[in-house]
């Protein structure tokens, strides 16, 4: 070995990536919101639907932290007892959503030629519908609730989803490693049950969590054009759409509910972008 | 740090210096006849991630002097790509560079600024990369690419500079260059594209070429087209850093070479001396791991000192000739390209593989070779002509019934890390591919034991992911995987293109031996002439689907009849090709 005692002539060093805040922050955040919708009590002990007719309208202060509304009811117990209703339709949401497009994705990749035509120019056909409007347009077939509300936001972004499962598949259905097992003498389902749907599945993990964010907003669009679950529900939603009435001397009815959906859903985009970072490292 | 605290201390290599060659301070060198452009002393290269240190270039020396080739050689991980990157300040994240001396033009790279180096990289050192498919913009035309590089150093007016574009296409022998100029990188070829980006390296005349791998993704053809251009650039004065993995590649154009390992150097000299009379042992391995004429029937790594395995000379041969397992009768597949049309990607391909034999299919990017390997292996069935497997109908049959037929026949991919299922581990990759019959997991988990042996590697390597397996122990997963069903044909599709030189050796020392102790007969596609001359009982060369020309391993490539034969024999560049020492290449040989 060449040993010399070489003089530090040029130190270039730089540091390494910065640490991960956001998902810190974002993680923080998620058990906030888990322990508002678990035991809301815990983080808001007064009853969110008591009214103060002599308090009504007053704005955020000492003695209501986030102010109330036209009723005198507390706004900052109504989000967070409103939590709970929010994640389940965003929960729900995307359970219908990537369930209705494994179903669509799934027969577009693999079924017999006829039937993947068919399911394919279905799914262009509810692509092309603006997805809000797909919603509000079950949700008046359906009628009026939190279940319709939830089947509404997720049959309105299934198409999407629907699109990224069957390129998922088509891409895993021509992988090496299908070719392999094809040349060890596997049955086609076994193929499809080891290799293509496991691994045309596991993205979804991390945009299962993009989806719950996007549904959360899309719910309170609905509940915000009265399409959604009905007052006094603390429903955020429902929370901007009571709000609006009061915009021009009351701003934080509308502006604190509609706040905390971006935070929701930036903290659940923020989770699901590092899920999908973390699964893509381990896959290369 | 203390260097024996280095995790590449392992390695322990010493720097062989030859009689009269002595570390010599370059100060005292008798023969000076020019100041060098690269004056490099004790480099020292380390990164730091994750908290841990690690040196990965240590103490490294040369000058590179006008009209010089310095080349440096090794395999993945020697250090020797890290080394390009750090003479032109691109060290990266991380990193840790301490030297003596580390001087471009006599100035002292630590005091160039940032703009400094801006100007430096282009105008003074061109950098010609690996794989110029990612190295050049795939939305801009190639033209507009070398354009850029004159337009940031302010060179002439748009006019000018658009003839400058021509002219230096001219120059690294594009044909038509006004049209090509005016092409993306997707639309040429492998040879026109890195052509193009050696005129962009080239574009402001810079005095020194810094090409790292600059012909590892390109056919043997048009590697020695881009050989000779780049000969022809140092003829012209300019000064050019080569690496490469490839010791016959350098030999063609280096005067000095650099044989690095884990970091270090462990080997210097002219090329002659380095690959003709190597004297440190890595050297002499790494050269003897080379395949072709010469290796045949011989094992490419011998035996370790102590090693209680007998060696086996020249493995194979069995006369008389036995039963033909697979036979393919012209084959033809024709695939609908974009415009509608119908390209024949195999026309009328014919052979036939005895027990115990090999076929080698040798052939350039698109002869059809690997569509030939998808046809043997029933993953496409031909327009055309048919294939049997152990005399019985194989390509016209339904998958259903050949199914059961498959453990006969298994497959060795190239890339064996995306052959693989990317949740599974090794354990689980080997029991899949054991056939139905295999019941009871205690003799499940022995089979899959026995196979990892079969292929030489310990039980550890079962729960791990392939992920973090080497290259090598991958390659050696696959073939364990394909040995699974006890099958009596392996095809291997480029199944050791993508190891490194002293792995491949292993890896084919493997399958030789497997070959032997298990009777396997080996369809072997390649385009590594070599590579197919040492496997390969009969060859056939494919070009543009058909096959050209075929015979024994040894008529083929010492006797070629066919032009384009002996045009691929004649690219091939060869350890043999060495520049001599001239005087003139002597004396800056020796100076470190």
């Amino acid at each position: 070995m060449t040993t010399t005692t070489s003089a530090p002539a040029l130190p270039r060093t730089r540091t390494r990536a910065a640490r991960p805040w956001g998902l810190y922050v974002a993680l923080l955040l998620t058990a906030w919101f888990a322990v508002s919708a678990l035991w809301p009590g815990l983080l808001a002990p007064g009853d969110p639907l008591e009214l103060h007719l002599d308090s009504a309208l007053a704005a955020p202060g000492p003695h209501h932290l986030l102010g109330t509304d036209e009723a005198g009811r507390d706004l900052y117990s109504r989000i967070v007892h409103g939590t709970a209703p929010a994640l389940a339709i965003g929960f729900g949401a995307s359970l219908v959503s990537l369930a209705l497009a494994l179903v669509l994705g799934g027969l577009a990749a693999l079924a017999a030629r006829p039937v993947a035509s068919v399911v394919d120019r279905v799914v262009e056909v509810l692509f092309s519908f603006p997805s809000l409007l797909l919603a509000l347009l079950l949700v008046a077939l359906l009628g009026q609730s939190a279940l319709t509300e939830a089947v509404a936001v997720g049959v309105g972004t299934a198409p999407g989803y629907a699109r990224m499962i069957r390129g998922q598949i088509l891409a895993t259905k021509s992988s090496p490693y299908v070719e392999a097992a094809v040349t060890l003498g596997h049955s086609r389902t076994r193929i499809l049950r080891q290799h293509v749907l496991p691994n045309a599945v596991r993205p979804l993990v991390a945009v299962f969590a993009l989806s719950v964010g996007q549904s959360i907003v899309w719910a309170s669009s609905l509940s915000f054009l009265g399409l959604g679950v009905a007052p006094p529900s603390s429903e955020w939603g429902a929370l901007l759409d009571a709000g609006r009435l009061y915009l021009t001397h009351a701003w934080w009815l509308t502006i604190v509910p509609g706040l905390v959906i971006v935070v929701l859903a930036l903290t659940a985009t923020t989770l699901g972008k590092h899920l999908q970072a973390s699964l893509e490292r381990n896959d290369r | 740090m203390s260097r024996t605290e280095d995790v590449l201390a392992d390695a322990g290599p010493t720097t062989t210096t030859r009689p009269g060659r002595e570390a010599s301070p370059a100060g005292t060198l008798a023969v000076e006849r020019a100041r060098p452009r690269f004056s490099v002393r004790g480099l020292d290269v380390g990164f730091t991630r994750a908290g841990t240190h690690r040196r990965v270039v240590s103490g490294l020396s040369f000058d590179l002097f006008p009209g010089q080739c310095v080349a440096i050689v090794g395999e993945s991980g020697s250090g020797k790509s890290v080394t390009a990157r750090t003479l032109v300040g691109l060290t990266g994240a991380g990193s840790t560079v301490t030297a003596e001396r580390l001087q471009f033009e006599g100035r002292d790279v630590a005091e160039f600024s940032e703009r400094e180096w801006r100007r430096v990289r282009g105008a003074g050192i061109g950098f010609v990369l690996q794989d110029a498919l990612v190295s050049l913009d795939p939305l801009r035309p190639v033209g507009a690419e070398i354009d850029e590089a004159l337009r940031l150093h302010g060179w002439g007016s748009r006019r000018s500079r658009a003839r400058k574009v021509v002219d230096l296409l001219t120059s690294v022998g594009v044909p038509s260059p006004q049209l090509r100029a005016g092409q993306r990188s997707g639309e040429l070829s492998g040879g026109l594209r890195q052509r193009a980006l050696i005129a962009s390296a080239l574009a402001l005349d810079p005095d020194v070429v810094i090409a790292d791998e600059p012909t590892t993704a390109l056919d043997v053809t048009v590697q020695a087209q881009v050989l000779d251009l780049l000969a022809q650039t140092k003829d012209r004065g300019v000064s050019i850093l080569l690496i490469s993995h490839d010791l016959s590649v350098v030999a063609r154009l280096a005067d000095l070479v650099l044989v690095m390992r884990g970091g270090e150097v462990v080997e210097r000299g002219t090329a002659q001396q380095v690959l003709t009379d190597p004297q440190h042992e890595y050297t002499k391995a790494l050269i003897a791991a080379v395949p072709g004429e010469h290796t045949k029937g011989t094992r490419l790594v011998p035996p370790a000192a102590g090693a209680d395995v007998a060696p086996v000379p020249a493995p194979r041969r069995h006369e008389p000739a036995p039963e033909p397992l697979l036979e393919a009768r012209g084959l033809v597949k024709r695939f609908a390209t974009a415009g509608g049309l119908r390209r024949t990607a195999v026309d009328g391909v014919s052979f036939t593989l005895h027990r115990g034999r090999t076929v080698g299919i040798v052939g350039e990017s698109g002869s059809g070779k690997s569509t030939t390997a998808r046809l043997a292996l029933a993953l496409t069935t031909p327009d055309e002509g048919d294939v049997t497997l152990l005399g019985e109908a194989w390509s016209t049959v339904p998958e259903t019934r050949r199914r059961a037929r498959r453990s006969s026949i298994a497959v060795v991919q190239q890339d064996p890390l995306s052959s693989f299922d990317p949740r599974w581990d090794v354990e689980r990759i080997l029991l899949d591919s054991l056939p139905a019959g295999h019941t009871g997991r205690t003799a499940r988990g022995a089979r899959v034991r026995e196979l990892l042996e079969q292929v030489g590697l310990g039980e550890e390597v079962l729960p791990r992911s392939p992920l973090r397996l080497s290259g090598g122990q991958r390659q050696r997963v696959a073939i364990a995987r394909a040995l699974g069903s006890e099958p009596s044909i392996l095809v291997l599709d480029e199944a050791v293109s993508a190891l490194d030189v002293s792995v491949q050796a292993q890896v084919l020392d493997l399958l030789a031996d497997l070959q032997e102790r298990l009777g396997l007969s080996y369809l072997f596609i390649s385009h590594d002439l070599g590579v197919i001359h040492h496997v390969s009982d009969e060859v056939l060369v494919m070009k543009d689907g058909r096959v050209v020309e075929r015979g024994t391993a040894d008529d083929v490539f010492r006797r070629p009849q066919e032009a384009y034969t002996q045009e691929l024999v004649g690219s091939l560049p060869r350890l043999a090709d060495a520049r001599p020492t001239t005087a003139g290449t002597s004396t800056t040989g020796e100076t470190r």
